[in-house]
């Protein structure tokens, strides 16, 4: 058995703006392990008077050293993703935990296709996934579908434009879908994922995270294009489970 | 203390004593599962408990629901950080299911429709601990809940109350299941903190 994960300190070094209510943090921790794509961390707030909350965030970036990437979307009403999103300034300081979780990962050596299929930010872990795979020079196909209410909630817009040679990219839009887009906006369909991506000979490792209902449908969907159910991992967020 | 965050405030939540560290309180039910939810029509569904010599004892739907229900009011911790708490289920204790095992074993491993696997000791699952509940909230148990019928170990975090859950294996040593082979605690207490390996 191996020593207790520990909390190590982290410093906020770089925000990204993603989106109007989404924002990429970039922190230095020192001594940080180094992590696989899919993975999280459990991050930990102390106020003045020792009180304190905690909250689990996908990793948004592959291993880097010593910086780790979290892709944070403020939750109205919430006690951690606004102080995260809205009030923490580079140089400021959280603690961070972890890596976590094992099953819910992309490993390099795996030659297998893979489906990526992400609802609003259900994104995160899987782009962690993609740029793992850009990162290690994987030849791995990789097709992402990608559920979200309009072009404007679209995380890592400009990074998913950029040609990515093995890797083909879906939006399905729930809300609006922008000009010259055919698809009418609606939720995920059966020929969504059969056309956005593969066929079940392919014998493809499916990732599905989002927001419960979502992920719940997307699966089903899954199962019923013959998707054999242990080649299926799920991860399911919500404003609770985030 | 540990490192202060410059302008964390935070919320207050009362001092609620059910609570334990780490954990914050919420009103929805969150759903976390590895994996597509089975769907496990009653008809074909079955319990089984598997002692350490190689004997099984077996129970359909119907007999399950003829055996004495139990109704507890639990709050329920996930590893995950979400507490919630004073939920109301239904379903039968496994004390009443064990009353006909005969077993020695100290260590159980907890099987799901699906394939999730989760072990605890088997005092854990004894003297009122432990339930094989199909009704929450006075409904029939929703499938992304783990209906028709999951194990509620309300003590431990909630990954041990295996969803969709179909038998129990007695066993003479300790078997780590799904996500305790995936760096999760082997025992997972939440007033402990018990959440990863080495905690």
């Amino acid at each position: 058995m191996r020593g207790r994960l520990p909390w190590r300190a982290a410093r906020l070094r770089e925000v990204r703006v993603e989106t109007a209510t989404a924002r990429t943090l970039v922190f230095e921790v020192p001594g940080w392990p180094g992590h696989l794509a899919g993975q999280h961390v459990d991050v930990r707030l102390t106020a003045g008077d020792g009180y304190t909350a905690q909250r689990s965030y996908s990793l948004a970036a592959p291993p880097d050293g010593e910086l780790v990437a979290l892709t944070v979307e403020t939750v109205p009403d919430g006690e951690v993703s606004p102080y995260l999103t809205e009030v923490m300034e580079p140089g400021d300081l959280v603690e961070i935990r972890g890596p976590v979780g094992g099953w819910f990962v992309w490993r390099p050596a795996s030659r297998a296709p893979v489906l990526l299929v992400g609802g609003g930010s259900g994104i995160v872990p899987l782009m962690a996934m993609i740029r793992e795979r850009r990162r290690v020079g994987s030849r791995a196909p990789f097709r992402l579908v990608y559920s979200l209410r309009d072009p404007e909630s679209r995380y890592y817009a400009e990074e998913l434009r950029r040609p990515d040679p093995g890797l083909d990219v879906t939006y399905l839009y729930t809300r609006a879908a922008p000009d010259g887009v055919s698809r009418p906006a609606g939720r995920v369909t059966l020929a969504d994922l059969a056309e956005g991506g593969w066929p079940t000979g392919f014998e493809a490792d499916c990732y599905v995270c989002g927001p419960t209902g979502f992920v719940e449908a997307a699966a089903d969907l899954l199962l019923a294009l013959g998707h054999a159910p242990e080649r299926v991992r799920t991860e399911r967020f919500g404003p609770t489970g985030g | 203390m540990g490192i202060v965050s410059r302008g964390f405030q935070g919320r207050r939540r009362d001092d609620d004593d059910r609570l334990p560290p780490g954990q914050y309180l919420v009103e929805d039910f969150p759903v976390l599962s590895a994996g597509p939810t089975p769907r496990v029509p009653r008809e074909r569904w079955e319990f089984t408990v598997g002692t350490e010599d190689g004997r099984t004892h077996r129970w359909t739907w119907d007999e399950l629901m003829a055996l004495p229900q139990e109704t507890p009011t639990v709050d329920l911790h996930c590893v995950t950080k979400w507490s919630k708490l004073g939920t109301t289920w239904q379903g039968v204790s496994l004390d009443v299911l064990f009353e006909d095992v005969e077993s020695a074993a100290d260590h159980a491993l907890v099987h799901s429709y699906g394939g999730y696997t989760t072990n605890l000791p088997v005092e854990d699952l004894l003297d009122g601990k432990a339930w094989i509940v199909h009704r929450f909230d006075g409904e029939e148990l929703a499938p992304q809940h783990g209906g028709p019928a999951r194990l509620l170990v309300p003590h431990l975090y909630l990954w041990k109350s295996a969803k969709w859950v179909r038998g129990i294996h007695l066993l003479d040593e300790d078997h780590p299941g799904f996500w305790e082979t995936a760096g999760y605690h082997n025992y997972g207490d939440p007033w402990r903190e018990q959440r990863y390996e080495g905690d």
